[in-house]
């Protein structure tokens, strides 16, 4: 029951840092109809910028905002470089250019910091695990990483809802041409835009760096759980991500926690240890599939929201 | 005019080479036929075994592009989770080798056949899809096979597994000797290009090119297209499981990282570099991408910082690829 | 009427809160050129759509040819003989007209599973084509890539393929539409040689060349029927005036927004 618990506060976890994620591909989805392959090399860009200013300045939170700044700052020339050109043109470019630039980055992070990889420690009082119920302790940190991500969904909340520049985006989502015709600088919209999800993906690496590790091609595999949330939510839709992201989060981190058991429960002990963990990784594909079968605009479809 | 959406015509077909003038792109693609023809008795007589190692690993990977191709350039279906049935076919082999069947007659087809399933229930699913959601679900479902790989503890993991006997056919056709390998690759590939033109030229290959032109007019002329599409799809899955028996045989080892996402990305780019509009482009393409990768490698450690910038720039201002290229020099 | 070959019962089509097809029922009779006119955004496109597969209506019902059609798919709709032209020009661009054709032939030629021949060499496909082109004038132009092409030739184009499926019936959606006078002209005569072998439902906003063709016109506002009848007494009718001179308050509409 405990272990059910702490499983559970994982799977959450985990699907906020995918939040992050595709909170921002998904807007960079909606209101640039840009597909996105690089957007976890920002994760990864944003885990060794904050580990470089942490190990300069000796502080953790020093790090974190001196790393967003930054991951912030190569987001926005990364867009006025790069990624303008794509602009309007098929999925197919979209898909090779940005393909393009993830090699790119992989390589020029080697080149920069080297092989080998960083670590990012935390500041001591955050490896304290903490009572959340009577009898069960988890990591001061991991409920860090739940509640800031919490502010910061609430934050994207706010702005797009409540704000100027929020209803210039969800006015440049539906109909663009429109946006440009009142007069509003779309040019200068979009960036702002790629530049929020640039920073949401660093923002996502750099706090998961501790946990993790931080290492080239790290914001690969979960680039692509990302592409399942947004799949699974609907495009486009922030709402969509943050459902499913916490979906996908709590299926990923509970089937590989428990169906390697109980497939050894139904099944011979030897098969059930062979393809439990092959079962537990096809989970949320399989819920995917699900979606796109009975739901192929995914849950929350942004079209109609 | 010569159609080269026909692949063309001008080198298979004799009528046509006879009536046309030669040109740049059939000059060039002669050349690089007769280099892939001869280079195992080059490197025979220079002593240089490693060329044939890579021409075969590029011979393997061409004919995996010319599937995606397939798909990708005459039916417009983006399939960004290709590299699957390049697993697919190499884990049958694997499995089936470490399970103690090494006859080449039970592990091709089974090869061939699990990667036409695996095919069919991708492609009824995600052909209900369009666009983004196309390329974002074939790469889901390919990443599930990767994880998948990863979990089959019992045939390597994570860690991969290595296979003792390449398949074994009849004696005459002895698949570890490298030579024979590479002929082997080399006539399965030109085969496939062969019946890929085929099929883009026929009845079937219209409507594939039709569908991805107008689906919505397709369908209001009477043509059922989703079904067309799917067989396709399979089409194109199964000559890649193909192209992933010949890989796990020629390197005698399968593991995850045949199919690592990036690897699919690795494909689309040499389709699009060797050209979309021809069935024979992609062959160029894998030529062209796996040898600047060969180079650049060699040069730096860094490929990606010029190969990355390189790749945004034949997106931006080279969208014909190499075929393209070949084809405005050959009109001037 | 017995003989209705597509008969419309009903049929309503809700968009949110917008109506654009509100309860239509109407019967087009075998032989027929049935006119259907509206003011813009009257739902008439939604309407062909409707018939022709694309849209699914929410209630009513289609038959065709004495067959429930209301859910069959676009394709089998076309197998039926129910052919349709796009208001918007929808063909496909990097082919030649002549393979535009080709492919409507080969629609209804047997399945395509065929995955070895040459089709582009196929007299089977390509004399069909060949044939239908001519009927519409384009002969000369079979080889020309369908970019190259100009408006006119588009629509043109348009109205060969949907005879190359051999229909029993057309749906023509403003076939006319940003034609020059003089390829009206050609497109009427067209029309009207075509008439005496098919059934047709045609859109159209030249009302001269309705008012000449049609045997019969529907008129539709706001998704509604509101009148049915040979061109004279449509002429003469007083709600189809108003209807057309914008007095929108004369027409009752029940429930409708703006289309």
């Amino acid at each position: 029951m405990l272990y059910l618990i702490e499983q559970c506060l994982n799977g959450v976890q985990l699907g906020m840092l995918l939040f992050l994620l595709a909170a921002g591909l998904t807007l960079i989805f909606g209101i640039m109809d840009l597909v996105n392959l690089a957007h976890g090399s920002l994760y990864m860009v944003g885990a060794y910028l904050a580990a470089t200013f942490a190990a300069l300045t000796g502080s953790f939170v020093a790090g974190l905002v001196l790393g967003l700044i930054a991951t912030l700052a190569v987001g926005i020339v990364l867009e006025v470089v790069a990624i303008r050109p794509l602009y309007g043109r098929d999925h197919l470019d979209h898909v090779l250019g940005t393909f393009g630039l993830l090699l790119f980055f992989n390589d020029i992070v080697r080149w920069i910091w080297g092989p080998a990889g960083m670590t990012l420690s935390l500041p001591s009082q955050m490896l304290a695990a903490v009572q959340v119920l009577p009898g069960v302790f988890y990591p001061m940190y991991r409920i860090v990483i739940i509640l800031a991500t919490l502010a910061v969904g609430g934050l994207l909340y706010v702005l797009v809802m409540r704000t100027r520049i929020g209803m210039l985006i969800r006015a440049g989502a539906s109909n663009r041409e429109m946006v440009s015709a009142l007069g509003i600088n779309i040019t200068l919209l979009y960036t702002l835009v790629f530049g929020l999800g640039a920073a949401l993906a660093g923002f996502a690496g750099m706090i998961a760096a501790p946990i993790s590790f931080v290492q080239i091609g790290m914001g690969e595999n979960i680039l692509i759980l990302a592409f399942v949330v947004i799949i699974i939510g609907g495009i486009g839709s922030i709402r969509g991500a943050f459902v499913a992201s916490i979906i996908v989060g709590l299926i990923d981190t509970l089937g590989r926690a428990f169906l390697p058991d109980l497939a050894r429960n139904f099944l011979s002990y030897s098969a059930g240890s062979s393809l439990g963990p092959a079962l537990s990784s096809m989970l949320i594909y399989m819920l995917m599939a699900g979606v796109l079968v009975f739901r192929p605009e995914g849950l929350f479809p942004a079209s109609r929201k | 005019m010569i159609d080269w959406r026909n692949l063309s015509a001008d080198w298979l077909d004799a009528r046509k080479l006879a009536s046309n003038p030669p040109n740049l792109r059939n000059a060039f693609v002669i050349a690089l036929l007769a280099i892939l023809a001869l280079l195992p008795i080059y490197s025979a007589l220079t002593g240089n075994y490693f060329l044939v190692t890579l021409f075969t690993r590029i011979l393997i990977l061409a004919l995996a592009a010319v599937s995606l191709n397939l798909i990708m350039g005459f039916g417009g279906m983006v399939s960004f989770g290709h590299a699957a049935y390049l697993g697919i076919g190499g884990y049958v082999v694997g499995i089936l080798a470490k399970e103690g069947i090494n006859s080449g007659f039970v592990q091709w087809p089974l090869a061939l056949i699990v990667s036409g399933l695996f095919a069919l229930g991708v492609g009824a699913l995600c052909l209900r899809t369009r666009g983004v959601y196309f390329i974002m679900i074939t790469l889901a479902f390919a990443q599930m096979v990767y994880y998948v790989a990863i979990g089959l503890d019992r045939y390597g993991g994570d860690d991969g597994l290595t296979i003792n006997k390449r398949s074994q056919f009849i004696d005459a056709v002895n698949l570890s000797n490298k030579t024979v390998f590479y002929y082997v690759c080399f006539a399965l590939l030109l085969a496939v290009v062969y019946l890929v033109w085929r099929l883009v030229n026929s009845r079937f290959g219209l409507v594939i090119q039709g569908a991805r032109s107008n689906d919505r007019r397709m369908r209001a002329i009477g043509f059922p297209t989703f079904r067309y599409k799917l067989v396709c799809f399979v089409i194109a899955g199964v000559l890649c499981g193909l192209s992933g028996v010949l890989l796990a045989n020629h390197t005698s080892f399968i593991s995850p990282a045949m199919m690592q996402w990036t690897r699919s990305g690795d494909l689309i780019v040499m389709a699009v570099l060797g050209g979309m509009g021809s069935v024979f482009g992609p062959v160029v393409g894998a030529v062209a991408f796996l040898l600047l990768e060969e180079v650049l490698s060699s040069v730096t450690e860094y490929s990606g910082i010029i190969l990355g910038p390189m790749l945004l720039g034949v997106v931006l201002f080279a969208r014909g690829g190499i075929d393209g290229i070949l084809k405005d020099h050959s009109r001037g | 009427m017995a003989d209705a070959l597509l008969r419309i019962e009903g049929l309503t089509k809700r968009f949110g809160g917008v109506v654009a097809s509100d309860n239509v029922t109407l019967d087009v009779t075998a032989g027929e050129l049935h006119a259907i006119i509206g003011p813009n955004g009257a739902g008439k496109t939604t309407l062909i759509c409707q018939l022709a597969g694309e849209i699914a209506p929410n209630t009513g019902r289609i038959h065709f040819g004495g067959r429930d059609i209301t859910a069959l798919p676009v394709y089998a709709r076309s197998a039926l003989g129910l052919a349709r032209s796009f208001q918007i020009t929808s063909l496909f661009p990097d082919f030649t007209a002549l393979d535009n054709v080709a492919l409507a032939v080969q629609a209804h030629a047997g399945h395509s599973f065929e995955f070895w021949h040459d089709a582009r060499r196929d007299p089977a496909l390509r004399d069909p084509a060949r044939a239908s082109l001519e009927r519409v004038g384009l002969a000369a132009r079979a080889d020309v890539m369908v970019s190259n092409l100009s408006h006119g030739e588009h629509r043109q184009l348009e109205l060969a393929m949907a005879l190359a499926t051999k229909p029993r019936m057309l749906l023509l959606d403003e076939p006319m539409a940003g034609l020059g006078p003089e390829e009206s002209i050609r497109v009427v005569k067209l029309l009207r040689e075509l008439k005496s072998d098919l059934t047709i439902l045609l859109i159209e906003h030249d009302m001269e060349a309705v008012f000449a063709l049609a045997d019969r016109i529907s008129v539709l506002v706001y998704g509604r029927v509101i009148a049915t009848g040979e061109p004279a007494a449509i002429r003469a009718n007083a709600e189809v005036r108003q209807a057309y001179l914008g007095e929108q308050e004369a027409v009752t509409v029940p429930g409708a927004g703006h289309g």
